[in-house]
Order: structure tokens, then C-alpha cells, then sequence
């Protein structure tokens, strides 16, 4: 075997390895969508039906049995407030110890990142009392407050590795032109990090709007997202699988799309550092 | 300056009017916690009727998965928290939750008719005489089999077998080769899966929890009997996996047609006898729990109930809502708005004694039949301290209970022996209730 063809056979290897993966890891979304447009029999059936006449009638009752629009907009408020919210806090932070790093920076960062290990259910009663007791509990601002909470280690991390990239030469030249720390972020630090930025909000919503544990416990009604809407479905008696699967496609789809939209973005800023 | 008053004046006296009558036309809106089955969403499809007789009440409906609903009502009304007003909860709940004050007493005044609520229902929502659960649906456990396999295999089902003749008859119908499994049973740990069936057992072979001084009594013979038969009967006639199916799980296999027998909530009845979900709807038959030494505790009794936590502050909104969503007119107009085979059943006699219901579905003489013959207040053989047919009435079972279905679920799986499952469920069980306090 020549060296050329070598080098072909392990580019379609690894083309292989890569689609393989990408169809395990697509498997579940597929297999929930085309389970959302069988019956309650065909989709519990063994041997799994492949092949059938697809119904839309699991998401005519999901239609009729939930609000579909007030979920949804739970959804998009929650995650793009805790979003920008989390932005606000992590930009000033991650500017300070990517530029001003102290003797304890990467200790501080380490800390914040370790709290991302902590089991979310150990802090949950004393959560769950302070929110009752500040009138917070079914409401987007206690969902906005703990999502921002639970995402800011990664994103002060993710902006931090970006920022310490950049020219320090730039900031100086900068300060040379007497920039105050306010001009050096807005003017020049921002502006030079609208990718990172970009990739950062990408990743926060998407983690919040597939958060359950939180959306689940603080929320019963008026502030619930479309991960309690998903919950509600399953039951313990009686066949639920498409129906369940309809309201899983509905809650997925805008985030897919979405993601689909602003994936170079994802990608992006899930490897920005790595390669460095 | 006369006139600025007069002004002023006037302008209080309209807000004050405009207030007075806003909040004559306020409406209340109350929040209900449910479970998600089918007849609780269509309680809700009915709702609008209850908001057209009641138009001072809006109600809004939290549906949640039962796990997730327990977790989360707990945390509520522990906590005080107010923020639902109508909940959804067990006979397990109902007594304890009564008899630490959590829950405000049912009004069973007036139209109401709370005699006509099934006795053993009423008894299991109930602590000290007080009603703390309005029941929406109730249940019991039976026999539903392939009546086509069962004659096919030249046996029989009556009315009431023993365990030992249940056993033969799954070996007879058991074909593993055309995809029929002989008997499909709970086998997936939980206080609440797995426990529940094998406690009615454990009750039909003799056994109990607790003795009367609450020690644990899970090594005695007759739980080891029990847990043998049980082990014994499913490895050998049960579907691959049973140690990981439970009521969902068995209701897609009996509907696909691959279980001789189910023995499981007399709930799934109206799901196995339907024509849309069922492959063998036209074939099953009904009959009441195996028995072994003693009838007692053979069939389980259960009930979802609706109960008014005392912390909300639209307890009278609530209380007007739970006696209309468990009244004898709340079924009537369910059955003459979706059919009589889909009434809540399990809850009051006259439903049972409604001809449009008797015609409509063929399982309620078992049904009825089962519930009636299960006494919470007297489900072993040998006396025991506690309340409750496949479950004792106390905080630490939910934890004793759950631990035990792990040890006994491995046991089915084959990780362990009866023995061993045995012997450790009564350590964890005799630790808990010392750290409790009972002895």
C-alpha cells in the first residue's frame, strides 16, 4: 500500500468513526421524533415498528392539553435573561484575572468550577426556603437568578480562556491613548471577543433551556418552562411513550434549530483554548 | 379650595366603589398538583364546567409525574409554602399528612353523601374518624388473564385461586418460543412497585412488616416462603427482565399479547379491554387475587385523593373545587359527556350501582368485589400496629419499603439469594425504625 493510499484509507476511517458516532449520539432524537407521530401500541410494540402510517394526533393532544406558547415563553426568558445576566457578571471577572491575574487567580477559578460538582439536590431545601420566603417560588426571577448562579463558573471560564489569548500589547497601546478600564473593555476588549461572546450566550442558553432539576422544584404554574411541560406527560398508569415523545419533539425544536443555525459558533467556543 | 375638597372627595368615593366592585367580581384563582393519568386529564377537559358553575374560581392545573409530584407536594406543604391549594395524594399520604396537621379536613356536609364513598376508601384516607383525602379514583389488585391461552393450555381460572394453582396455570400457558410468557408481575424496586404486589403476597402467605412492638419481621418464614414463591414463579414463568418492569411496562406486554396472566391495579382493566391500545382486548378475563394460608391483605387497596393543604389561603375555593371534582355528579357528568367506561371508578357505590356503568364495563363486579374485600385496618394474619393493606402507614416505610424492593429485586435478578435479600431488608429496617424511636 502506497503512502497516498494510506493516507486516503485513514481519512475514511476516520470519516467512518466520526459518522458512526454522530449517528449514536443522534440516535435518541430520531428515534423520539418518529416515535411522536406513532400510536400509544406502536410505539410499546416488539420488534419496534419501522415502518408505519404516521399520526399526527399526539400533538393535537398535547396542543389541547398544555399551553404550548406560555411554556415556551418561560423557556426563552428564562434562558436569555440568565444569560445576559450571567454575561454581565462573567465579563468584568473574566477581564480582571485573564489581564490582572492575581497569586490566587487560578485557585478562584478552580473553586468556581468545583461548585459545578456539588449535587444540585444538596442545596435544594435551603434554596427552596429562601425563594419561599422572598415570594420568589413559581416565578421566571427565581429561575433567571439560579440559572445565572449555575452557569456562571462556565461561563466566566470559557470567557476567562479567551481573554487571556488576546495581545496584552493592544490593552497597553490602548492605555497609552489614556483609555480608562471601562474604555479598555467596551472599546477594545469587547469588540475584539464578539466570537467568544457570541459562543459563550450559545452554550448558556442551551444549558438552560434544558435544565429540569430546578425548573421542576421551584416552579408550579405561571413560571414553568418547557422541561416541566415535558415531566408532565410521563405516567405511572397508562401508555404514554408518544405522547411523551410529541412533547419532547415540540420542547426540543426550537433549541435544535436554533443550535443547527449557530453551530460554527458552538463548536467554536467549545474549543476555543483546547488547540492553543 | 372648597372645591379641591370636593374634587378629592369625589375621586376616593369612585376608586373606593371601583374596588368594592372588582372585588366583588374578584375571582380566585387556585392552583391544583395532579398526577398524570387518565382521569385526571379529563378532569381537567371538565374543568371549564366547575369554572361555569363557580365562576369566582379559576382553577390551573400543575400535571407532574407522580416521583416528581410527591417530591415536590412534600416540599410544599412541609415547608408551608401555599403554592398549591388542591393537591394530589396517596392513601399512603392522607393519614400521616392528617395527623401532623397538614392537611385541612375534607367538608363532607350537606349533598356531599360521604356514605356513599367505599368504606375501605374512606377508612384509608381517614386518621382518627377524619376525612383528610377526598378520593377521585381507587383501586385494588386482580387476576387479569388470556382466556383464549387458558383454555387453549386446558386449565382453568375461578373466581379466587390459590397462588399454587395461579403457578400451575402459568407453567401450562407459558411459551417462551411463540413470545408468550406465563405470568407477568412487578418486578422493579420501589415501595410503590415492586413492595406493593409482593406485601400482598407476603400478607396471603401470613406474613406482616411489623410485629406488634414494631420490630421488623421481614426473616420470619413466612416472608421467606413468600419471597421463594415469588422469585421462584417469575424467574421460571415471567417475561426476560422482569426484575426492572412494572405496571407500565407489563400493560405493554399484556397488550402486545405476550402475557398469560397479570396480576396487577384493577385500573389497568379498562386499558387491557380496550380495542385502541389492546391486541387481546376481547380475550381477557377477571379474577381476584391469588390466596396462600389466609385471605387477608390479598388484594392491595389504593386511592388518589384530593386533599386541601392547611397552609393555602383559598382553602374555602378549594374545598368548593375537591367536593365537586369527587361528587356523584362529577361521574354523571363524566359518563354522559365521555362514556360510562370512563368514570373514576373505585370510589363511591353508586357508581358500582349505575346500570349505564355495570353495562359499559365488564370488570366492575371484580373491581368492586376487590376493593371491598380489602381492610386496611386488617390485612395480616397475625395483628399487626399498622394501617395499610400493601404498605404500613408510617414516614420510615416509604425508605424501609423501598429498600427492601432494591434487595428483593436483586434477589429476582439473581445478584443475590432470597435469603440474603431477606436478612438485609430486616437489618435496614430494624435501623430505621430504632433511629425513629419505636423501640
Amino acid at each position: 500500500m502506497t503512502l497516498n493510499q494510506q493516507r486516503k484509507l485513514k481519512t475514511i476511517m476516520t470519516g467512518l468513526f466520526a459518522w458512526t458516532i454522530a449517528l449514536v449520539l443522534f440516535f435518541p432524537i430520531f428515534w423520539m421524533f418518529i416515535t411522536s407521530f406513532k400510536t400509544e401500541l406502536q410505539a410499546i410494540s416488539v420488534p419496534p415498528a419501522l415502518f408505519f402510517e404516521p399520526t399526527l394526533d399526539n400533538f393535537r393532544v398535547v396542543q389541547e392539553r398544555s399551553d404550548y406558547i406560555h411554556h415556551a415563553l418561560n423557556s426563552v426568558i428564562t434562558s436569555f435573561g440568565a444569560t445576559i445576566l450571567a454575561l454581565i457578571i462573567a465579563i468584568p471577572a473574566a477581564y480582571s484575572m485573564a489581564f490582572f491575574p492575581g497569586k490566587r487567580t487560578k485557585d478562584i477559578l478552580l473553586w468556581m468550577l468545583s461548585t459545578k460538582m456539588l449535587p444540585a439536590v444538596g442545596v435544594l431545601v435551603p434554596i427552596y426556603i429562601l425563594c419561599r420566603d422572598y415570594g420568589l417560588l413559581d416565578s421566571r426571577t427565581a429561575l433567571i437568578i439560579i440559572f445565572t448562579l449555575m452557569n456562571l463558573p462556565i461561563v466566566v471560564w470559557m470567557l476567562f480562556s479567551y481573554f487571556k489569548d488576546l495581545p496584552k500589547e493592544i490593552l497597553e497601546a490602548a492605555r497609552m491613548d489614556g483609555a480608562t478600564p471601562w474604555d479598555e473593555v467596551v472599546k477594545v476588549v469587547l469588540p475584539l471577543s464578539v466570537g467568544a461572546i457570541s459562543s459563550t450566550a450559545l452554550l448558556s442558553i442551551v444549558l438552560c433551556w434544558n435544565e429540569a432539576f430546578w425548573s421542576l422544584n421551584l416552579t408550579a404554574s405561571e413560571a414553568a418552562p418547557l422541561t416541566a411541560m415535558i415531566a408532565s406527560y410521563s405516567s405511572p398508569e397508562g401508555l404514554f411513550w408518544a405522547k411523551l415523545s410529541a412533547a419532547s419533539t415540540l420542547a426540543c425544536a426550537p433549541i435544535v434549530i436554533f443550535g443547527w443555525f449557530c453551530q460554527k459558533q458552538l463548536v467554536q467556543g467549545l474549543t476555543f483554548g483546547a488547540v492553543k | 379650595m372648597k372645591s379641591l375638597t370636593k374634587t378629592t372627595l369625589a375621586c376616593a368615593v369612585s376608586i373606593s366603589a371601583a374596588m368594592s366592585a372588582a372585588s366583588a367580581f374578584a375571582e380566585t384563582q387556585i392552583t391544583v398538583a395532579t398526577v398524570n393519568n387518565g382521569h385526571m386529564i379529563e378532569m381537567q377537559k371538565l374543568t371549564p364546567e366547575f369554572e361555569k358553575a363557580n365562576p369566582d374560581i379559576k382553577v390551573k392545573w400543575v400535571t407532574l409525574e407522580e416521583g416528581i409530584l410527591r417530591q415536590n407536594v412534600t416540599q410544599d406543604i412541609a415547608n408551608k409554602s401555599g403554592l398549591y391549594d388542591v393537591m394530589t395524594i396517596g392513601m399512603y399520604e392522607a393519614p400521616i399528612w392528617g395527623d401532623r396537621g397538614w392537611l385541612t379536613p375534607i367538608d363532607v356536609s350537606g349533598s356531599y353523601d360521604a356514605n356513599d364513598i367505599l368504606p375501605s376508601i374512606r377508612q384509608g384516607l381517614s386518621h382518627e374518624g377524619t376525612l383528610y383525602g377526598a378520593p377521585f379514583y381507587g383501586e385494588s389488585s386482580m387476576v387479569m388473564y388470556r382466556k383464549d391461552l387458558v383454555k387453549n393450555a386446558g386449565m382453568t381460572v375461578s373466581d379466587r385461586d390459590s397462588w399454587e394453582h395461579i403457578r400451575d396455570v402459568a407453567a401450562a400457558v407459558h411459551n417462551p418460543s411463540e413470545g408468550v410468557y406465563g405470568i407477568c408481575l412487578r418486578g422493579k424496586a420501589g415501595w410503590g412497585d415492586n413492595m406493593a404486589l409482593m406485601t400482598t403476597i407476603a400478607n396471603s402467605f401470613g406474613a406482616r412488616w411489623f410485629d406488634e412492638d414494631w420490630k421488623p419481621q421481614l426473616e420470619s418464614k413466612e416472608w421467606k416462603q413468600a419471597v421463594t414463591f415469588y422469585v421462584d414463579l417469575l424467574s421460571k414463568y415471567g417475561p426476560p427482565g422482569s426484575s426492572s418492569n412494572s405496571f407500565n411496562e407489563s400493560l405493554a406486554l399484556f397488550n402486545e399479547g405476550k402475557c398469560g396472566m397479570w396480576i396487577d391495579a384493577t385500573i389497568a382493566a379498562s386499558f387491557v379491554t380496550d380495542p385502541s391500545q389492546s391486541k387481546v382486548a376481547d380475550q381477557v378475563g377477571f379474577a381476584q387475587s391469588p390466596i396462600s394460608v389466609t385471605d387477608k391483605g390479598a388484594n392491595w387497596l389504593w386511592s388518589w385523593s384530593l386533599a386541601i393543604p392547611a397552609a393555602t389561603k383559598k382553602a374555602e375555593a378549594a374545598q368548593t373545587f375537591v367536593r365537586w371534582a369527587t361528587s356523584k355528579e362529577y361521574i354523571q357528568l363524566v359518563g354522559e359527556t365521555n362514556g360510562w367506561a370512563a368514570v373514576p371508578t373505585g370510589t363511591r357505590a353508586s357508581t358500582y350501582a349505575n346500570p349505564k356503568f355495570q353495562k359499559a364495563a365488564i370488570f366492575a363486579d371484580a373491581e368492586l368485589k376487590a376493593i371491598n374485600s380489602a381492610d386496611p385496618t386488617d390485612s395480616t394474619l397475625k395483628p399487626s400496629p399498622y394501617v395499610g393493606v400493601q404498605f404500613a402507614a408510617i414516614p420510615e416505610f416509604q425508605a424501609i419499603g423501598t429498600t427492601a424492593g432494591q434487595m428483593i429485586s436483586g434477589a429476582l435478578a439473581g445478584s443475590m439469594t432470597v435469603d440474603q435479600a431477606l436478612k438485609s431488608a430486616n437489618t435496614s429496617a430494624d435501623r430505621q425504625m430504632r433511629q425513629a424511636g419505636y423501640y
